[in-house]
C-alpha cells in the first residue's frame, strides 16, 4: 500500500468515523466564536473593573462622582440615545437576517444584513459626532483625569468592537451577494450574529454605567 | 485505488514539489506547528537562561562588577518575561499541539489555520520584546511591571506592553482552538472521563487562558494609554489608583501560575502509570482536582498583594490554603500510582520523580507565603524568588523535559540516549537545588529581590556564591541535552511505535505519525485503550481482544515511514 493510498484510507476513516462526533451538537466554528466572545467578556470586565474601582475610591474618600466640574458632560442627550436605539434595533435586523437564511431566503438575508450594516455605520458616525462634541465643545478628552480616561477607553474599545462587527457583516453580506449560504449552511452568519449581539449587550451595560449610574 | 489516489487533493499536495522551507512556513499540520513551537521556545529558553547567568554572575560577590544597574534591571525583566511568555507557555502549547490531537484520535486541531496564526505570533512577540534593546533599552520594570515604575521608562516598556498583548492574543486563539478540538474532535468512544490526563490538563489550562489573558490585555491597554495618551488609570494625581494595576495583573497572574504548571502535572500523570506499569490511581480524583485547581486559581490573586493593605487578608489567605487540598490529592495519587509498581527508571520517570520531589518543596514554601504574618516578613525577598523558581524550574522545566524525553520517540522515530539523559538529569537536579535552596535562606536573612548589589552580611556571600555555581550547573545540564538531540536526529530511526508500552492513543500510530495521524483506531472502552489492545479487553467490553479496525497495516508501517 502506498502512502497515498493510506491517505485515502484515512479520508474514508474520517468521513466514516471521525466526523460522527463533530456532526452532533454545536457547530465547531460557532463554538469557537462563542469561546472568543467569552474571552471578550473578560476583556470588558477588566475595563468595568477599572471603572468601579475608580468610582468606589472617589466615593469612599467623600469625593463626588463624576469628579467636580464634569457632572454634566456625559449626558444621555439626543445623540447618545439615538445611537443606542439604532444599535439595539440592529440586533433585531441581524436576527431577522439569520431567520431569513434559516428559511433558505438568501435575498431576504442580504437585505436585512445591508440594513444592519447601515445601522452599525450610523452608530459609529454618531459616536464620532459625540466624541467631536465632547472634545471640542467641552474640552473633555482621554487626558481629562480618570473620568475622561475611563469614558474614552471604554467607549473607544467598544467602538472598535462595533467596527469589527461591521467588517464581519460586510464579509458575510459580500458572501451572501456572491450566492453563498443556504438554509442548512450558514454558520458564518450565525457566528457574526452572535458577535453582533454581544457588542450590543456590552453597549447596554456601558450606556447604563456611563450615562445613568453616576 | 490508484485512480482515486491521484484525484485526492491531499494526496496531490503530499506529492507536490514544494520546497522544504515553504512547507514549514505555510504548514497547518498540528505536528509541524507543535515542533516549531517547541523549537522556538527552546531558543528563547537559551536566551532567557543566558540572561539568568548574567544576573547570577553579577550576584556572585558583593559589589557591582559585571553589568551596570540599568542593564541589570533590563536583564531580570526580560529574563522573567522571556521564560514565562516565550519559553514555558509556548513550550507547553507546543507539546499539547503535537500530542493532544493524537491522544484524542483526531486528524488535526479544530482550526488548523488559526493554529498556524497562533504560532507565528510567538516569534513576532519575541521580536517586539527584544527590539527594546535596539531603541535605547528594553523594559526594566520587572516581569510584573508594577506602576509607577512601569509608567516611566522609555520605548522599551511600550514594546514590552505590545509584545504581551500579541502573545496574549496568541494564547487566547490557541485556547479556543484546544477547547474546540477537545470537545468536538474526540474519537468515538473517548468520553470525557476516558480522556488522558494530559488532555484534561490542557483543557483546564485553556479555560484559564481564555478567561485570564483578556483581563491582563485590558490592563496592558490601560497602561499603554496612561503612558502615551495622558490617561489616568494608575496615576493618583489624575484620580487613578496604582494598586489597580496589581489587581488586574494578578487576576491574570495567578491563573497564569497554573497555566504554566498544569501541563507539567498532565505530563507527569501520563508518565507515572506507564513507567510503574500500573493503572493510574484515582483517575476521577485527578480530573476533579485539576478542575478545582483551575477554579480556585481565580480566587487567590490578592495573595500577591498582602502588604498593600488594600485587600481582605482572611479571604485570600483561606483560599490560598485551600489550593493545597487538590494539590495534596494529586500528590497522594501520584505516590499511590508508584506504590508497589514495577518501576523502570528511564529518563522520563527520573524527571517525573524529580518533579514530584522538588515541586513539593516549591508547594510547601508557597504555603508558608499564604500565612499573612510570614508573608509580611518575606515580601519581595529571595524567599519569593526561591519559591517561584522551585515551582517553575523544578516544576515546569522538569515536567517539560519529562515530556520531551517521553514523546521524542513518537515525534521523531528515534530514541534519545538514556546515558546522556541521565547525566543531564543529575546535573539539572543538583544544579536546581544548589541554585534555589540557598535563596530560601537568603530570603529569611532579609535579602531583597531585584537588587544588583548587597552588603557582605554574615551568610549572604557564601549563599550567593553557591546559588551562582548552581546556575552554571543548570546551564551545563542543557549541553548534554542539545548534544543528545543533535546526535539522535542524525542517527537511524530506531524507535518502535510504542517504545514505552504506553496507555494512550498517540502510541497507536507510527513514530513519527503520518500527516493524517491514524490509519485506524483501536476500540476505546477505558482510559487506557492501548493497554486494552495489548492485553485484551477485560471487564469493560467483549472478553476477546477486539481486532483493529483495519487489518494488516502493521506490516506496512515501516515502508510508509520511509
Amino acid at each position: 500500500m502506498t502512502a497515498e493510498a493510506r491517505a485515502m484510507g484515512m479520508a474514508h476513516a474520517e468521513s466514516d468515523g471521525h466526523a460522527v462526533p463533530s456532526s452532533q451538537g454545536i457547530n465547531t466554528a460557532l463554538l469557537g466564536m462563542l469561546l472568543f466572545i467569552g474571552s471578550e467578556v473578560m476583556f470588558f470586565a477588566g475595563l468595568f473593573g477599572a471603572y468601579f474601582n475608580a468610582r468606589a475610591a472617589a466615593l469612599a474618600q467623600g469625593q463626588a462622582w463624576p469628579p467636580p466640574g464634569l457632572e454634566n458632560v456625559i449626558e444621555p442627550g439626543i445623540v447618545p440615545v439615538l445611537a443606542t436605539t439604532v444599535l439595539i434595533a440592529s440586533s433585531f435586523t441581524m436576527q431577522y437576517a439569520l431567520r431569513r437564511i434559516g428559511k433558505g431566503d438568501r435575498t431576504g438575508m442580504n437585505r436585512a444584513l445591508a440594513v444592519t450594516l447601515i445601522m452599525g455605520l450610523t452608530f459609529l458616525g454618531m459616536q464620532a459626532f459625540d466624541y467631536y462634541e465632547l472634545l471640542v465643545d467641552h474640552g473633555f478628552g482621554i487626558n481629562s483625569g480618570i473620568y475622561g480616561t475611563l469614558f474614552f477607553t471604554m467607549t473607544g474599545f467598544h467602538g472598535a468592537h462595533v467596527f469589527g462587527g461591521v467588517v464581519g457583516i460586510t464579509i458575510i453580506l459580500l458572501r451572501g451577494l456572491a450566492g453563498q449560504f443556504s438554509g442548512r449552511h450558514h454558520v458564518a452568519v450565525e457566528a457574526v450574529s452572535a458577535y453582533w449581539h454581544f457588542v450590543d449587550v456590552v453597549w447596554i451595560f456601558l450606556f447604563a454605567t456611563l450615562y445613568f449610574l453616576k | 485505488m490508484a485512480t482515486t489516489t491521484v484525484t485526492h487533493p491531499g494526496a496531490i499536495a503530499y506529492r507536490g514539489r514544494r520546497s522544504w522551507l515553504y512547507e514549514w512556513l505555510t504548514t497547518t499540520d498540528h505536528k509541524k506547528i507543535g515542533a516549531m513551537y517547541i523549537f522556538t521556545s527552546f531558543l528563547f529558553f537559551i536566551a532567557g537562561g543566558v540572561m539568568a547567568l548574567f544576573i547570577r554572575t553579577e550576584l556572585a560577590a558583593p559589589g557591582v562588577q559585571f553589568v551596570d544597574p540599568e542593564t541589570y534591571n533590563q536583564l531580570f525583566t526580560i529574563h522573567g518575561t522571556t521564560m514565562i511568555f516565550l519559553f514555558v507557555m509556548p513550550m507547553n502549547v507546543g507539546l499539547a499541539n503535537y500530542i493532544v490531537p493524537l491522544q484524542i484520535g483526531a486528524a488535526d486541531m479544530a482550526f488548523p489555520r488559526i493554529n498556524a496564526l497562533s504560532f507565528w505570533m510567538i516569534p513576532l512577540g519575541g521580536l517586539l520584546l527584544f527590539s527594546g534593546y535596539a531603541v535605547g533599552g528594553a523594559a526594566n520594570a520587572g516581569w510584573t511591571g508594577y506602576v509607577p515604575l512601569s509608567a516611566q521608562g522609555g520605548a522599551g516598556l511600550d514594546l514590552w506592553l505590545m509584545s504581551l498583548v500579541l502573545l496574549g492574543m496568541s494564547s487566547v486563539l490557541g485556547a479556543i482552538n484546544f477547547i474546540a478540538t477537545i470537545f468536538k474532535l474526540r474519537a468515538p468512544g473517548l468520553t470525557l472521563l476516558r480522556m488522558p490526563l494530559f488532555v484534561w490538563n490542557t483543557l483546564v489550562t485553556s479555560v484559564l487562558l481564555l478567561f485570564a489573558i483578556p483581563v491582563i490585555t485590558a490592563g496592558l491597554m490601560m497602561l499603554f494609554i496612561d503612558r502615551n495618551y495622558g490617561g489616568g488609570f494608575f496615576d493618583p494625581a489624575l484620580g487613578g489608583n496604582p494598586v489597580l494595576w496589581q489587581h488586574v495583573f494578578w487576576f491574570f497572574g495567578h491563573p497564569e501560575v497554573y497555566i504554566l504548571i498544569l501541563p507539567a502535572f498532565g505530563i507527569v500523570t501520563e508518565i507515572l502509570p506507564v513507567f510503574s506499569r500500573k493503572p493510574l490511581f484515582g483517575y476521577k480524583a485527578f480530573v476533579f482536582a485539576t478542575a478545582s485547581i483551575g477554579a480556585l486559581g481565580f480566587t487567590v490573586w490578592a495573595h500577591h498583594m498582602f502588604t498593600t493593605g488594600a485587600v481582605y487578608l482572611p479571604f485570600f489567605s483561606f483560599f490560598t490554603f485551600l489550593i493545597a487540598v487538590p494539590t495534596g490529592i494529586k500528590f497522594f495519587n501520584w505516590l499511590a500510582t508508584l506504590w508497589r509498581g514495577q518501576l523502570r527508571f528511564s529518563t522520563p520517570l527520573l524527571y517525573a520523580l524529580g518533579f514530584i520531589s522538588l515541586f513539593l518543596i516549591g508547594g510547601l514554601d508557597g504555603a508558608f507565603l499564604a500565612v499573612v504574618p510570614f508573608d509580611f516578613h518575606v515580601q519581595d525577598t529571595y524567599w519569593v524568588v526561591s519559591h517561584l523558581h522551585y515551582v517553575l524550574v523544578a516544576g515546569a522545566v522538569f515536567g517539560i523535559f519529562a515530556g520531551l524525553f517521553y514523546w521524542f520517540p513518537k515525534m521523531t522515530g528515534r530514541m534519545l540516549s538514556e546515558r546522556l539523559g541521565k547525566w543531564q538529569f543529575v546535573l539539572l537536579f543538583v544544579g536546581t537545588n544548589l541554585t534555589f535552596f540557598p535563596q530560601h535562606l537568603l530570603g529569611l536573612r532579609g535579602m531583597i529581590r531585584r537588587i544588583i548589589d548587597y552588603a557582605p552580611n554574615p551568610g549572604w556571600v557564601e549563599l550567593n556564591l553557591l546559588s551562582t555555581i548552581g546556575a552554571f550547573m543548570i546551564a551545563a545540564s542543557v549541553v548534554p541535552f542539545m548534544w543528545n538531540v543533535f546526535t539522535t536526529l542524525r542517527g537511524p530511526r530506531n524507535a518502535p511505535d510504542d517504545p514505552w508500552e504506553g496507555n494512550t492513543l498517540e502510541w497507536a500510530t507510527t513514530s513519527p505519525p503520518p500527516p493524517y495521524n491514524f490509519d485506524s483506531l483501536p476500540p476505546i472502552r477505558s482510559e487506557r485503550p492501548l493497554f486494552d489492545l495489548r492485553h485484551g479487553l477485560t471487564g469493560h467490553g467483549p472478553a476477546a481482544a477486539a481486532p483493529r479496525l483495519t487489518a494488516g497495516d502493521d506490516t506496512n508501517r515501516g515502508e510508509a515511514a520511509q
